[in-house]
């Protein structure tokens, strides 16, 4: 290109003035940085235009910059951050308060659960001790109920000392001759073995008649060790042997435990 | 330290550079301001404001769009017509390109002004009342070629030959 011609169109001063197109803007770039001519032309013709301009000028009041400081210092320092910073920190405020919020819900579901849990075990162990209490009540009844089938006055005591089958046994039985029933006492019995019952015999001597008059069945499970029987005979002695299960016809006498006579 | 690297500081917020560049075009603002608005303490007023705007909007500057100066010019020119506008709402543009400031001189001799009326008449010797208004209009006042060449009643073609020789003309000038 010719740089003469380019320079003398005139271009560069309006260039200078502001009042060309993009385009016409970058191309005349372009061609500065190609050409120095074109790059010092520019310069100097923006030295011409400061030269008229600062004429006109009335003169700036002296230390101008100062107050323009002043005013840069009041526009400029860290203001938006500082928004920033507390926009910030009232997001952060909102996410702690819900995260608050939510360790107290969970920290009350849980505290819940537990009481409930705990309601739970309370109301088992109440349960557990009502039962007891109804139990023991019952056994309090029956105990109090035996208790008053051995005191009443129809009751004849019958000591049953221990024999050879088991010298150390002891028994005693409660005959209610008018109801018919006779109670066991069978504390001092050993602990049959497995396969085995006390069969209890009623007894008439002269001549030696054994009537059975029951089994103490489920002796291990009978706390008490009280057997209650029917006994309709006209006893004159009671003897406690130990039998097969199911007890036999007739009493094994070798297998005599206890034996005691009634009445005077 | 060139011209480009100032402008880059500047625009990084470097007060120091900032400075520099006030100290290189306060005053040329504020010529340009007071030839619009024609009052030296608001037109002062105005040209604080003018470097403010530019300060908070550094970056708003773009090498690839022309010359920093220029860019200045044109910010400041707003500013003035913008005060211009809010003065005299009806007139204010047949204000602007009649009242002839630096080409009517000897109209103000009267005034107790700082204007470097001695420099200016050094600078424009010589010069036809044509290129004197030229160089206003393109210069202080921001009219566009199509503008100028309405105004002055001439083809769009000799507004830029006649920009070119005004210049040269001012350039001579300087060198005596």
């Amino acid at each position: 290109m010719d740089v003469e011609k380019y320079i003398a169109s005139g271009i560069l001063e309006q260039y200078v003035a502001g009042t060309l197109s993009e385009e016409e803007n970058l191309e005349v770039q372009h061609y500065a940085i190609e050409h120095q001519e074109i790059q010092h032309e520019i310069e100097s013709i923006e030295k011409a235009v400061l030269e008229v301009t600062r004429a006109a000028s009335p003169g700036l009041m002296p230390k101008s910059f100062e107050a323009l400081r002043n005013e840069l210092n009041e526009v400029i320092p860290f203001e938006p951050n500082i928004k920033r910073k507390s926009a910030a920190w009232t997001n952060y405020l909102g996410w702690a308060a819900s995260l608050l919020f939510a360790l107290g819900l969970l920290w009350l579901y849980l505290e819940n659960d537990q009481l409930k849990s705990k309601i739970e075990v309370v109301t088992e162990e109440k349960t557990s001790v009502e039962k007891q209490i109804l139990d023991i009540r019952n056994e309090m009844t029956h105990t109090e109920d035996l208790l008053n089938q051995l005191r009443d006055q129809n009751v004849d005591v019958v000591a049953l000392g221990g024999q050879t089958a088991s010298p150390k046994a002891y028994a005693k039985a409660y005959w209610n001759k008018k109801a018919k029933k006779v109670f066991i006492d069978a504390q001092g019995l050993p602990e049959p073995p497995p396969g085995f019952n006390y069969q209890v015999w009623s007894l008439k001597l002269d001549p030696l008649t054994p009537t059975s008059i029951g089994l103490l069945e489920n002796f291990v499970l009978n706390e008490n060790k009280v057997f209650e029987l029917e006994n309709p005979n006209e006893s004159q002695a009671f003897g406690i042997t130990l039998e097969p299960e199911g007890g036999s016809e007739s009493p094994t006498l070798e297998q005599l435990y206890t034996l005691g006579a009634t009445g005077p | 330290m060139d011209l480009d690297t100032l402008i880059s500081k500047f625009q990084k917020k470097d007060v120091a550079a900032f400075e520099q560049l006030h100290s290189m075009y306060a005053e040329n603002i504020l010529g340009v301001i007071n030839n619009i608005v024609q009052n030296p303490e608001r037109s002062e007023e105005i040209c604080q404001d003018v470097f403010v705007k530019i300060w908070n909007n550094a970056n708003g500057f773009n090498p690839s769009k022309g010359r920093f100066f220029t860019w200045l010019l044109n910010i400041a020119r707003n500013a003035a017509i913008d005060e211009l506008r809010s003065k005299s709402h009806k007139n204010w543009k047949k204000n602007l390109s009649t009242n002839y400031f630096v080409g009517n001189l000897e109209a103000h001799d009267d005034m107790d002004s700082k204007i470097d009326i001695i420099g200016l008449r050094k600078l424009l010797k010589g010069l036809k009342e044509k290129c004197t208004e030229l160089i206003e209009l393109l210069y202080f006042k921001g009219f566009t070629q199509k503008e100028v060449a309405e105004q002055l009643n001439i083809p769009i073609g000799t507004v830029k030959t006649r920009n070119r020789s005004c210049i040269s003309q001012i350039r001579e000038n300087m060198k005596i």
